[in-house]
């Protein structure tokens, strides 16, 4: 289980520099990032380095932040490796929230972010089929 | 020039309505005292006794109602008559969803009717008209109160009521109607769809239109005469004195002739209460002199105009007021709709969302909208934009359920809202309304 941040953003031009700066001049790396928008706002992801330093510069700045369980799931870098996992969340009917992929990824496996409503089906699934997911510490977050 | 429904009343003397206006006070004054708990208890804090109120020169001796009485009597602690007697009601909304409530007797709802009809007469209408009233017809005062004007003088009804505009213009083309009852905005939306279909005015046969429940400018009245091809009326009303036909417009278009044998009308300066002369601008305050089962008195309107007593070309001379020239409080009227932005806050509030919010009421293809801009805070935060859309919907329908008219909710990161050192600015009106 890997805990995300979630940050809610307006559609403006410069929010997401000011902001990624602010969390810059903090120390924090950034190790996965996705957004999702509308017309009106963003909410911004991340997996960062420390969570706890990343809400508190956030929060200070008055940002409103939400923190996440997600799954990081190790696909197989090769064609077809997330097909094959997508395949068998489709067999068993479990939803898919949102998905992205991290930055940079182990040895012939590429990491997959996945917000999934039912994350322990998630899991026992992705164990009996054999496919590892990554842990908060193996990301170097704390 | 059009006739009027009651002469005898609309073009006497002044002496003859301020006798007449100053019998019925005295008699309304001693009935409420007698029969409304509130009104014995002000006045006899004020020191006042209903015998000390002979005429309308003694009006000033008596204590203001405001909103906030109708709403801590709710519901029927401010009618003069037994239930029983009471044969109709309607109902207004109010701060923070508590509605005020207002009772007719069978002859409050005839001299009501009469109030409208000299509206309707004014506008040139006859038994010969076809009236179509797009008002809503239910609670709000505006549908029936119009309806049973143009039944009382004769004239055939077409009792639309609000909504389905398609329908509305196949109705005008069809029946012919001649009088068009609406809100201004809302006639103007039958224009623009109107011409959207590629029809013109020249395809429908209305004469004159008689507009009210919001705000208008002279210029608004401009292209109703140019599209609609008609004379365009005011009317003023507010539920807690009777409804639509407290005043309205002769074809002078001048300011609106207040049904005096009925409302007395004031001008005050709404700091000190005290009376402004003529010709003054101030708070407009209304007491009602024949109505039995609510009949309120020196009511506080918060809406700001003036009065004039310069004799008029239509030969009535009954008081003229001027459209409402703004508010002494931050009410909003939207689609013909009362909305307090206190009430938006509740809501807020209810929903867990926190008091920085701003309320956006803007005018497009003469329909208003408004939304709502609120903060979100890290508590409401969600993940996903399923989450958050839900959550604007939620919102969205619990601000439709309260006001009776659809808001649109607009997220915004917390502290983006300008914060001011005094009173905050919550509500942005980009419509132009007031002249």
């Amino acid at each position: 289980m890997v805990h995300q941040v979630s940050v809610f953003i307006q559609n403006q031009p410069g929010k997401l520099a000011a902001l990624t700066q602010a969390l810059a001049e903090g120390g924090v790396d950034i190790r996965a990032l996705s957004i999702a928008d509308t017309t009106d706002f963003g909410i911004l992801r991340m997996l960062v380095s420390d969570i706890a330093l990343t809400k508190s510069i956030l929060e200070k700045q008055q940002y409103s932040v939400g923190i996440t369980s997600v799954t990081v799931v190790a696909v197989p870098d090769e064609p077809g490796g997330l097909a094959k996992v997508l395949a068998l969340l489709a067999e068993e009917r479990i939803d898919i929230e949102y998905m992205y992929s991290l930055i940079g990824r182990g040895e012939d496996k590429a990491y997959m972010v996945f917000r999934i409503s039912d994350e322990p089906k998630l899991l026992e699934l992705l164990g009996q089929s054999g496919i590892a997911t990554v842990t908060q510490e193996e990301l170097g977050i704390c | 020039m059009s006739g009027y429904y009651q002469k005898e009343i609309e073009t006497a003397s002044r002496e003859a309505i301020r006798a007449l206006q100053s019998e019925r006070l005295a008699a309304t004054v001693r009935r409420v005292y007698e029969n409304v708990p509130l009104y014995r208890q002000r006045m006899d804090e004020a020191g006042v006794s209903p015998d000390e109120i002979q005429s309308v020169d003694d009006l000033y001796k008596l204590p203001f109602t405001y909103k906030q009485d109708l709403r801590d009597t709710y519901p029927y602690g401010m009618f003069a008559v037994p239930l029983k007697d009471v044969v109709r009601l309607h109902a207004s909304s109010g701060t923070t969803g508590k509605q005020i409530v207002v009772g007719y007797t069978q002859n409050d709802l005839e001299l009501w009717a009469d109030c409208c009809a000299r509206a309707l007469v004014a506008a040139g209408g006859s038994a010969e008209d076809i009236v179509h009233v797009s008002y809503g017809y239910g609670l709000f005062t505006g549908g029936l109160g119009m309806d049973a004007a143009s039944k009382k003088l004769g004239a055939t009804t077409v009792p639309v009521s609000s909504g389905n505009t398609n329908r509305q213009i196949t109705i005008l083309k069809d029946f012919g109607s001649t009088i068009l009852c609406s809100t201004p905005s809302y006639a103007l939306h039958l224009a623009e769809v109107l011409r959207e279909g590629g029809a013109t005015k020249d395809d429908i046969s209305l004469k004159a239109g008689i507009f009210g429940a919001e705000p208008w400018t002279n210029e608004m009245r401009a292209q109703l005469e140019e599209q609609l091809g008609i004379k365009a009326f005011d009317i003023y009303g507010l539920t807690e004195i009777i409804g639509p036909g407290v005043a309205f417009e002769c074809a002078e278009q001048t300011g609106m002739h207040v049904n005096e044998d009925h409302f007395i009308i004031e001008v005050i300066d709404p700091d000190t209460g005290d009376v402004l002369p003529e010709g003054t601008q101030g708070e407009i305050v209304f007491s009602c002199i024949t109505k039995e089962a609510f009949p309120v008195l020196r009511y506080r309107t918060r809406d700001i105009g003036l009065i004039t007593r310069k004799p008029c070309s239509c030969g009535r001379t009954l008081v003229k007021m001027t459209k409402p020239r703004g508010r002494t409080d931050d009410m909003l009227i939207v689609r013909g709709v009362n909305v307090f932005p206190s009430q938006i806050e509740s809501v807020l509030l209810e929903q867990g969302y926190t008091a920085n919010y701003r309320i956006v009421v803007d005018r497009s293809a003469n329909v208003d909208s408004i939304e709502v801009e609120v903060e979100i805070g890290t508590e409401l935060m969600s993940d996903t934009i399923r989450g958050l859309d839900k959550k604007e919907k939620a919102l969205e329908e619990a601000l439709r359920s309260l006001l009776g008219i659809s808001a649109r909710v607009r997220l915004l990161e917390p502290n983006s809202l300008e914060r001011s050192l005094g009173k905050a600015v919550r509500v942005v009106d980009k419509r132009k309304l007031l002249d």
